[in-house]
């Protein structure tokens, strides 16, 4: 799996793409193949505070859900309406057009802890 | 027995296995032997076996009686056709439709019994079943709960008794409180002046006392509110002919089918359905089936929303109900194919023609009357001459199962017998029971 | 391929049942009434032929074995069919006087006094409806004992990581916070690791025995003490009852409460997903708080239904019990005894080893002592190897005429097939399974990818979950409605000529 290197990992397998003091998140292409087909994401709404490594919304696919826990702490700003009617977005784009929320990042304290990407990929290997 | 092994192939395991004996295999710790003798009757041969539970049987002569009750259990006629294919081996010995592609009849039967109670209640989707009604009134107060993010709902104290004590029984253990709506003097629900912040009023229609109840103004009051409406049926057959849920304004319409061709016996298992909108899908508990496609092409179905379900979730599953009804919810399926809308209808009417003709009797018979002046579908309260609960024990002495005295579950109602009539009440039956009524007010005048 | 009911009939089709009495508008107001009924009208034999067909589709214990660990999915005997249909038990009405239903409280009386006995229990009630409602039942009597005893701290339900889903959703559903014990190398919940969660928050631990690995918990003594020295309650949960009745109790273990499955161990028919009966059983400190009302006995021997339980829950059910499922029950320890329950536990036991031991060879069996009624297999290996898993194994035993075990639990075990034969299969039928599971395994090493498009020769094939549930979380797709049977291309040509001549 080809990990983008333009953004940071956490180990429950959610990306975050930094653009200025606004951070996109979503899961990585890892989480969305153990899933499996992806029928339903429960998001937080705009608004919504949250806070880093928290629990802030769910994935559920056929046979499993899963939490998504924020990579950041801050204030949701926007929530992927595409995502929400057509959850396969996720499925086949999951650093695209599967984004998941778009977070108002609180302060760089709330991106410690965060792992580059061969940092997340050797979390990936070991599993193996 | 049911058990094939011969000593010979019990010894020809035991070796492929590599172990001594039986008991070597499945005896408890030692600590942990039966000690004592277990009181289980000695096996009896299948004749004798028969032979003694049929002997039971016979023992209910409750069973044989001339009977006029109703109160959550309706007599119906079972057209030998729903029996005949429900009770096929290939439903009633199937398990659980997991493997979709094992279970293609099961989960088609499942599809349809949805599709019917949607098109019964007017709702957008309905799960596989419940338990019964009362645990189907449980599931909707946890929707509500759930929905609107309120721990209290209002519940008309016409709601069938036993519901409602189910209903607290869990209310109590997950900290719901309820409030109880009063009943007026023509058996209607009071809607209060000011009503509490409630998750949801749950209304019968028909209620406890046989009344078509004011559910579109319950419903008004609900929404007002912020709550949902509950529409909660006892006697499913009132589907077929009254305004439907939906059209009454239920958020979540729940009930008993049992009136659907399921034999009344003493108490169940009967068959609960949960329906509701398409905004409150993901909260319905337990199973769901779905219509899709195999790799094929084919027209499949298939439990889905599994995601919401104990076996996945676990504790933060919508509900923990594993097993359900599904033969019995077959079995109303059947039913309601063999009838059809035609035979429903008329089955209908004539509840509502037979219960008219009993109303008219029995109020001509002196002391007697109507209790409530409000529309009815099969079943109605009658005023006594003297204690209901009195009267009836003497009817049933008499061979004749009157009605139910109210004052088993309201203790102020003392005078108040619930009689109901059904398709299988004959013009000789109530003539019957309007003479033993007369007999016994004479008898009892003479006494005094 | 079948249609749907309201696909065919047509208006006026079907018999006459009763006597007709005039339109609903001759009795109530118009206002009163719902405009139409869009149900469909079928001939009988519309009928016969549908639900036939149907019937066709599905696997059944009586067609085909169902290895299904957990589930005990034995012979239904027909004996209990007969006596269920008597007409003094079908036609008994719930609310019935009680000098009048005589015989079916001594049968409900005796059913109560045998499975206290059996279990090791000072009384059950009969009431609910399966097994996770017998769970939530205990739960609620549980909550009641420690409210009247003001330990209201206690908020915690302890269930080990191979517990029934129903566990931890039965415990939330009261409020109680779930804590998850790990299994250890034996496959055993393991003791240290139990005493280490137990604090004063402890209410209740549900545990099963033999657990769902099928191994017996050999210090389930030493658990039960550790939680009620710890001011807690001990739960049974009973889905495996089938390897132990008759041959030990689960009230010597010490367990306070426990609930029944009759629609496992005592060969009630699983009718598709029910209906079942999930009695629960108190020892003499929690028989209080059982559901009332409860079958009793007066001076003179006549039963009735007593309602003077001051300290009970209350009803979980509107009526108290599944009656004919109970009855179905009655007549399975009429003609077995104490004796004959004993024996097909031994059974049991016998068939789960036999077939353990035939498997080991081709596929992973982690764990190494002899097993109770049930045990697991890996695919993990398998997996690894060919990429084939548990999955399409059992798709695979589909085409066998084999219904899969059940699959992927407990979780501890990765690519999980849990087996329970039950005691009422024959050595043959073990060998088939052994010999159809040997063979896929052997192909799946030739051919791994040929595993991944079975099932070949079912109904349906593999199915599009992901439409369903993508639609189905909109509320779609899970009913029939004129439009969708369009989508799908389904339609029959009745409907289309109905779509097409318009509302």
């Amino acid at each position: 799996m080809n990990l983008p290197t333009d953004r940071l990992y956490t180990k429950e397998h959610e990306w975050v793409k930094l653009d200025g003091a606004t951070a996109t998140v979503g899961i990585t292409d890892y989480a969305q193949s153990s899933l499996g087909d992806i029928v339903y994401v429960e998001l937080p709404k705009p608004g919504t505070a949250v806070t880093q490594f928290k629990q802030m919304g769910v994935v559920e696919s056929v046979k499993a859900v899963s939490d998504i826990y924020s990579p950041v702490s801050g204030q949701v700003s926007e929530a992927n309406a595409d995502v929400e009617n057509d959850p396969a977005k996720v499925n086949n784009d999951p650093y695209g057009a599967g984004w998941l929320v778009k977070v108002k990042v609180s302060g760089p304290d709330s991106l410690a802890g965060l792992l580059k990407a061969p940092e997340y990929q050797a979390i990936l290997d070991a599993a193996q | 027995m049911y058990t094939p092994h011969t000593n010979d192939e019990i010894r020809k395991m035991l070796e492929a296995i590599g172990a001594p004996s039986l008991e070597a295999l499945s005896d408890p710790p030692k600590g942990l032997a039966i000690k004592q003798p277990l009181d289980v009757a000695p096996a009896l041969p299948e004749a004798q076996a028969y032979a003694r539970i049929q002997a039971m049987a016979q023992d209910n002569d409750a069973a044989r009686m001339l009977s006029f009750l109703g109160a959550g259990a309706y007599r119906h006629y079972q057209p030998p056709a729903v029996p005949y294919f429900a009770f096929r081996s290939e439903f009633l010995t199937a398990y659980t439709p997991y493997q979709a592609e094992a279970s293609q009849g099961s989960l088609q039967a499942i599809f349809e019994w949805q599709s019917y109670v949607c098109l019964l209640t007017g709702m957008d989707v309905s799960n596989a079943s419940v338990y019964d009604g009362s645990s189907a009134l449980v599931e909707a107060m946890v929707m509500a709960s759930q929905a609107t993010g309120r721990r209290r709902i209002a519940v008309s104290r016409a709601v069938h008794p036993a519901y409602r004590e189910v209903l607290a029984t869990y209310a109590r253990g997950m900290g719901i409180e309820i409030v109880e709506l009063p009943v007026d003097a023509d058996g209607l629900t009071m809607m209060p002046e000011k009503l509490p912040e409630v998750a949801a009023i749950a209304m019968q229609s028909p209620n406890f006392f046989g009344v078509i109840d004011e559910v579109a103004r319950a419903g008004a009051a609900a929404h007002a509110g912020g709550a949902l409406l509950v529409h909660v049926t006892v006697e499913a057959l009132a589907l077929a002919v009254l305004k439907t849920p939906r059209e009454l304004g239920a958020d979540i319409a729940v009930g008993d089918a049992a009136s659907f061709g399921l034999p009344i016996g003493y108490g169940g298992p009967y068959v609960g359905f949960v329906a509701t909108t398409k905004e409150h899908v993901r909260r319905l508990p337990g199973r769901l089936v779905g219509e899709t496609h195999d790799v094929d092409g084919r027209r499949a179905y298939v439990l889905t929303l599994q995601g919401r379900e104990q076996h996945i979730r676990r504790e933060l599953a919508s509900s923990n109900i594993c097993t359900n009804q599904a033969l019995c919810a077959l079995i109303a399926t059947i039913y309601l194919a063999t009838v059809g809308r035609k035979g429903l209808t008329e089955i209908a009417c004539r509840n509502m023609a037979n219960a008219r003709a009993l109303a008219t009797a029995l109020s001509e018979v002196p002391g007697f009357g109507i209790a409530h002046r409000s529309p009815y579908f099969n079943e109605f309260v009658l005023r006594t001459p003297h204690p209901a609960a009195e009267l009836a024990a003497k009817m049933s002495k008499r061979g004749v199962l009157a009605g139910v005295p109210l004052s088993r579950f309201y203790p102020e109602l003392t005078h108040e017998l619930l009689v109901c009539a059904t398709e299988l009440t004959s013009q000789h039956d109530i003539a019957a029971l309007a003479r033993a009524l007369a007999e016994d007010a004479k008898h009892a005048v003479a006494a005094v | 391929m079948p249609s749907l009911l309201f696909e065919l009939g047509a208006p006026g089709r079907g018999n006459d049942f009763v006597s007709p009495a005039g339109n609903a508008s001759a009795f109530l107001d118009r206002a009163a009434l719902r405009a139409d009924l869009p149900l469909p009208d079928l001939t009988e034999l519309e009928v016969a032929r549908h639900f036939t067909q149907l019937s066709h589709r599905n696997f059944s214990v009586d067609t085909n074995f169902y290895p299904l660990g957990s589930c005990t999915m034995k012979y239904n005997p027909k004996l209990n069919e007969a006596v269920a249909g008597f007409p003094g038990f079908t036609d008994l009405h719930p609310l019935a006087p009680d000098e009048g239903a005589q015989g079916a409280l001594q049968l409900l009386y005796h059913m109560e006094r045998t499975l206290a006995s059996l279990f090791g229990m000072e009384a059950f009630s009969l009431m609910p409806a399966a097994g996770a409602h017998g769970e939530i039942t205990a739960m609620l009597m549980a909550k009641k004992y420690f409210t009247e005893r003001g330990e209201r701290e206690r908020i915690t339900c302890i269930v080990p990581d191979t517990a029934h889903g129903t566990n931890p959703a039965s415990a939330a559903m009261v409020g109680y916070h779930v804590v998850s014990v790990p299994s250890n190398a034996r496959g055993r919940t393991d003791l240290r690791a139990l005493r280490s969660k137990l604090d004063p928050s402890i209410a209740v631990c549900m545990m099963t025995n033999p657990n769902t690995l099928g191994l017996f918990e050999d210090e389930i003594v030493e658990m039960t003490q550790a939680v009620h020295d710890a001011g807690g309650l001990m739960y049974y949960d009973g889905a495996n009852a089938n390897a132990i009745v008759g041959l030990c109790r689960p009230g010597d273990m010490g367990f306070d409460l426990m609930h029944l499955n009759l629609h496992k161990t005592f060969s009630v028919p699983h009718g598709g997903g029910g209906p079942g009966s999930g009695p629960v059983g108190a020892n003499a400190r929690l028989a209080p708080f059982l559901p009332a009302p409860v079958v009793a006995r007066d001076q003179s021997g006549a039963y009735y239904w007593d309602d003077e339980r001051p300290r009970s829950i209350g009803k979980v059910r509107a009526f108290a019990a599944h009656f004919l499922a109970i009855v179905r029950a009655y007549a399975y320890v009429a003609v077995h005894g104490a004796e004959g329950l004993r024996r097909n536990s031994q059974l049991a036991v016998l068939n789960a080893n036999y077939m353990r031991a035939k498997i080991k060879p081709f596929l992973t069996v982690p764990y190494a002592d002899t097993c109770r009624h049930e045990f697991v297999c890996s695919a993990d290996e398998l997996k690894k190897a060919t990429g084939v898993r548990a999955l399409d194994l059992a798709k695979g035993l589909l085409d066998a005429g084999i219904h899969a075990p059940t699959m992927y639990w407990p979780h501890v075990v990765p690519e999980c097939l849990m087996i329970e034969p039950t005691e009422t299969e024959d050595q043959r039928t073990l060998d088939a399974f052994v010999e159809a599971l040997s063979a896929l395994v052997a192909r799946a090493h030739e051919d791994p990818a040929a595993l991944r498009q079975l099932p070949l020769h079912t109904p349906v094939r593999r199915v599009d979950e992901a439409q369903v549930g993508r639609l189905a979380n909109k509320g779609v797709g899970l009913r029939w409605t004129p439009a969708r049977a369009q989508e799908l291309g389904t339609t029959s040509r009745s409907t289309r000529a109905k779509l097409e001549s318009g509302p």
